[in-house]
């Protein structure tokens, strides 16, 4: 699945990186602890946090991940996005908690 | 080939940057796509564990067919336990840090799973220098 078919299957906001949109997806990794997702996120992998900050946008690219959703309506500061414009990783916003939009993605991926 | 980065205290803005440029460097002699991920974790950890913990210094990289030794080396603080240290949870980050999602007592551990050798020395008031090998081939 491609990020822009998450984006429209889910409808979730595009903040930034949108010339990352055609991205290929593949699983999806769950932490807030940076280096929980640097030891074990895998390339492809979307990752749902509520961190905003600018060093998200440096794990996803070391990690190669496809995009990121910040959850509960969170906005990313002018860097982080920027950044996600430069790398091509999107970074997409739902209003749903973690454990909402989870759920989903399981689905979506699992089906 | 030799590489040199400096790290400066508290700079998070800039966390990762020695680490992606390794990336690319290691891309472009198109090493093993696996062992690049390796290199990467291992030396985006000791990258912020100088930025957080310690008063900055310099990383420093020396590439050859065989290798990759990476060495951060900063001007203290120090570390008084480094066995205390090494174990998985244990940390001494301030709650800002932590509040970014580091800080969770899993860098170390993250670089000894990562590479083929270690080595963590510190003098207290002086520094602590983390050196890393990993196989190229």
């Amino acid at each position: 699945m491609k990020v822009k078919e998450l984006v429209e299957k889910l409808g979730l906001k595009i903040l930034s990186g949108e010339s990352g949109l055609e991205r290929d997806i593949d699983g999806c990794y769950i932490s807030d602890l940076l280096s929980d997702v640097m030891g074990n996120a895998d390339a492809g992998n979307i990752w749902i946090t509520l961190q905003t900050h600018k060093n998200v946008m440096a794990v996803a690219s070391l990690k190669e991940l496809s995009c990121i959703i910040l959850v509960k309506n969170l906005g990313a500061n002018e860097d982080t996005l920027k950044q996600s414009d430069e790398e091509e990783i999107p970074i997409l916003q739902t209003s749903m908690t973690t454990y909402e939009i989870a759920g989903r993605v399981y689905n979506l991926l699992n089906n | 080939m030799h590489l040199e980065f400096t790290v400066i205290e508290n700079d998070f803005v800039n966390a990762g940057s020695a680490s992606s440029s390794i990336k690319k460097t290691l891309k472009q002699l198109a090493v093993n796509p696996s062992i690049i991920k390796r290199v990467v974790v291992a030396l985006y950890e000791a990258e912020v564990n100088a930025i957080a913990h310690a008063y900055g210094g310099v990383i420093t990289a020396d590439i050859d067919a065989d290798k990759i030794i990476m060495k951060v080396i900063d001007k203290g603080p120090g570390i008084p336990d480094i066995e205390w240290a090494m174990q998985e949870g244990n940390s001494t980050a301030s709650p800002e840090v932590r509040d970014m999602g580091f800080g969770a007592g899993m860098g170390l551990p993250n670089i000894k799973k990562n590479v083929d050798r270690l080595n963590v020395s510190s003098t207290v008031g002086v520094g602590t220098t983390v050196e890393m090998e990993v196989n190229l081939g």
